[in-house]
């Protein structure tokens, strides 16, 4: 239990006089689903880019698979996957394409590329749409897909900001099956999402509110920490206080 | 090596899949090389004389057929005075005024020696310029016609034969044919090397692809020689299309050699690409890097020498001028072409090309971050 895959202390994050993260300290362990939950712009995203070596700390610790943040984002890269907010697969390429060049970057070769490549369009069921461009898929597909490839590579770690965001309830239920597949398979599987459903699903979470941890253990605990039900419950106590209003 | 060759893959793909870029890249310049050169026309024709004949004499009378016969002006009014004759310019009816002074004939007889005043519209600056050049060059013309006549038969009432001599001397049509066709050509091949290396690191900016690529342990080199590469080849495809073009339209054909001309425009392209993707290393947004872009590539087109003469800009214009890569690419495209220079005779613009090309790339590679 003591393989940490993750290590944060007191990690800060600057924009000037603005402090999106605050002095932040948890560590995921290896192997769980470790649930980030947080309002809009409590600055999930911008602790998540820094533990993929995507931007600079301001201060405080962190390392990711053992590797410095500040110092070693470049082996960071070799050993995570990514999967951003924003979808940023290639819409003018097609599906096959999008994970040979991925598969590629990574450096898996050719024949592992395409053996690993049709296995994931059959799984995906999108073998008729193989060899048509991304962008004309609808949305569950496209994370999916994305989510499919910042896999592909068999990281360490793969880091999911906000999967499911605008995606229909059946498709969030099939993207968590794949995320607990993921984690079967080894895959330490590190979660930002708004939807306290999926928060059930995961091993801990953490509630971020201005940039500040609020609360960190396994959903059963919170919840009985906080009275509450449901975790939306406990979202709702942790967070009303929040100053960054959402919009 | 290999990662090198997955990120060629995908580039060319995207290139190849977006249809009107791909058509604008090898259309566009053809169709521009056809007809700029046919607008950029500084041929000079029909420049329109204002004549003030103050002598009337027969010697004045054969200047002024002279000029008239030579196809190049129109004689437009013979004013009886200088102000009267201005009033055409105001007017726009005319372009020049010639001002043949009293005693012409006398004292070219006499004094081998008379001034003619010439005044030029400077509104319609190159027209009246080069108007009044031509001008000038008939009545030096004229002049040694007028001495010779003098030391051998004193027969000035004969018509001399005009316009042989001159013409082998001054031909602007074709000089302005091989000046301005390589100029476009260089100009084509920097618009698009320039601009689309420009649009594309931040094009993948703002698709938000760059973020993806960030997170992949792809190196900063690899990643700008990936984009390098492929518009390097668009580049000498356009290269090649453009001398192909000057040959079947124009008839131009490198003097020089051809292995010469693509080995410089291999290292222009490597330069000018490295200057694209400088630009957009620094900017966020196409239009940014539009506006960046089109500030440089304006500054380097008019400090070139592709219209006008290096050597007569002020000295801190030229030393602008020395510091953009289009200048030396230019005056070596002349030289190859034209004059048929050697590789001794531009060495010291390959090497000038040279630099301009590591440094802009080392600089866009160093300039661009994987963690920002
Ligand atoms: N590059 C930046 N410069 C300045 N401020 C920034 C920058 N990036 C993020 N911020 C600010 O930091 C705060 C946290 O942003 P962040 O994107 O991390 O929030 P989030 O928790 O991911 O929110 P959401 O749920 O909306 O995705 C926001 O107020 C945002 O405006
Ligand atoms: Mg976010």
């Amino acid at each position: 239990m003591n393989d940490k895959v993750i290590v944060c202390e007191e990690l800060t994050k600057q924009f000037g006089d603005f402090v999106a993260v605050n002095h932040i300290s948890f560590d995921v362990r290896k192997g769980e689903i470790f649930g980030f939950l947080g309002a809009n712009g409590a600055g999930k995203t911008t602790a998540m880019r820094i533990l993929c070596g995507l931007s600079y700390p301001t201060s405080g610790k962190a390392t990711v698979a053992g590797f410095d943040v500040y110092k070693q984002q470049e082996s960071i890269k070799k050993n995570i996957g990514y999967m951003s907010q924003k979808f940023s697969l290639y819409e003018n390429l097609t599906v096959v394409e999008n994970i040979e060049f991925f598969g590629g970057v990574y450096g898996l070769s050719s024949a592992e590329i395409r053996r690993r490549s049709d296995r994931l369009v059959n799984k995906l069921g999108l073998a008729p749409e193989a060899k048509k461009l991304v962008g004309s898929l609808p949305l569950g597909w496209k994370q999916k897909l994305a989510f499919s490839v910042a896999i592909f590579h068999d990281p360490q770690i793969v880091f999911l900001d906000e999967p499911t965001g605008g995606v229909d309830p059946i498709t969030r239920r099939q993207f968590w099956d794949m995320i607990y597949e993921a984690a079967a398979a080894g895959i330490t599987v590190f979660v930002t999402t708004h939807y306290m459903d999926e928060a059930e699903y995961c091993n801990r979470i953490t509630v971020m509110v201005d940039g500040k941890v609020e609360a960190l253990d396994t959903p059963g605990n919170l919840k009985a920490r906080f009275r509450a039900a449901s975790m939306d419950e406990v979202f709702y106590q942790l967070a009303r206080g929040a100053k960054r209003s959402a919009d | 090596m290999r990662m090198l060759r997955f990120i060629l893959k995908k580039e060319f793909r995207q290139i190849f899949r977006d249809k009107t870029i791909l058509a604008m890249m090898l259309v566009m310049p053809t169709v521009q090389l056809i007809i700029l050169p046919l607008a950029m026309n500084f041929d000079v024709k029909n420049v329109n004389v204002a004549v003030v004949d103050n002598d009337h004499s027969s010697w004045s009378q054969q200047l002024i057929n002279k000029i008239g016969a030579s196809g190049y002006f129109r004689i437009v009014a013979a004013a009886p005075s200088f102000r009267e004759a201005l009033e055409y310019i105001e007017r726009e009816q005319a372009d020049v005024v010639l001002e043949i002074p009293p005693g012409f004939e006398r004292n070219l007889v006499r004094e081998g020696e008379q001034h003619i005043g010439v005044s030029v519209d400077a509104i319609n600056g190159t027209k009246a310029a080069l108007g009044g050049s031509y001008l000038l060059t008939v009545i030096a013309d004229f002049n040694q016609h007028i001495r010779l006549n003098e030391r051998g038969k004193p027969v000035p009432g004969k018509g001399v034969n005009i316009g042989i001599t001159y013409s082998n001397w001054y031909n602007p049509l074709a000089e302005y044919r091989f000046y301005v066709v390589p100029a476009v050509m260089v100009l084509l091949l920097t618009l698009i090397a320039g601009f689309l290396s420009a649009l594309n690191i931040v094009r993948e900016k703002e698709m938000g692809t760059i973020e993806q690529i960030n997170v992949t342990p792809i190196k900063k080199w690899q990643f700008i020689l990936g984009k390098l590469i492929p518009f390097w080849v668009v580049g000498m495809v356009v290269f090649t299309l453009a001398l192909t073009v000057e040959r079947v339209v124009y008839g131009i054909w490198p003097v020089g050699s051809f292995a010469l001309l693509y080995l410089f425009a291999a290292v222009y392209l490597v330069a000018l690409l490295g200057f694209g993707l400088l630009v957009s290393t620094y900017t966020d947004s196409q239009l940014q890097a539009m506006f960046v872009a089109f500030f440089f590539v304006m500054i380097f087109m008019l400090m070139s020498g592709l219209f006008t003469a290096v050597d007569s800009m002020p000295g801190w214009a030229q030393d602008i001028a020395a510091l953009t890569p289009v200048t030396h690419f230019v005056k070596v495209v002349r030289m190859i072409v034209l004059k048929g220079s050697t590789f001794a005779d531009v060495q010291k613009e390959f090497l000038y090309l040279v630099a301009f090309a590591v440094v802009l790339n080392s600089w866009a590679i160093w300039n661009y971050r994987k963690t920002s």
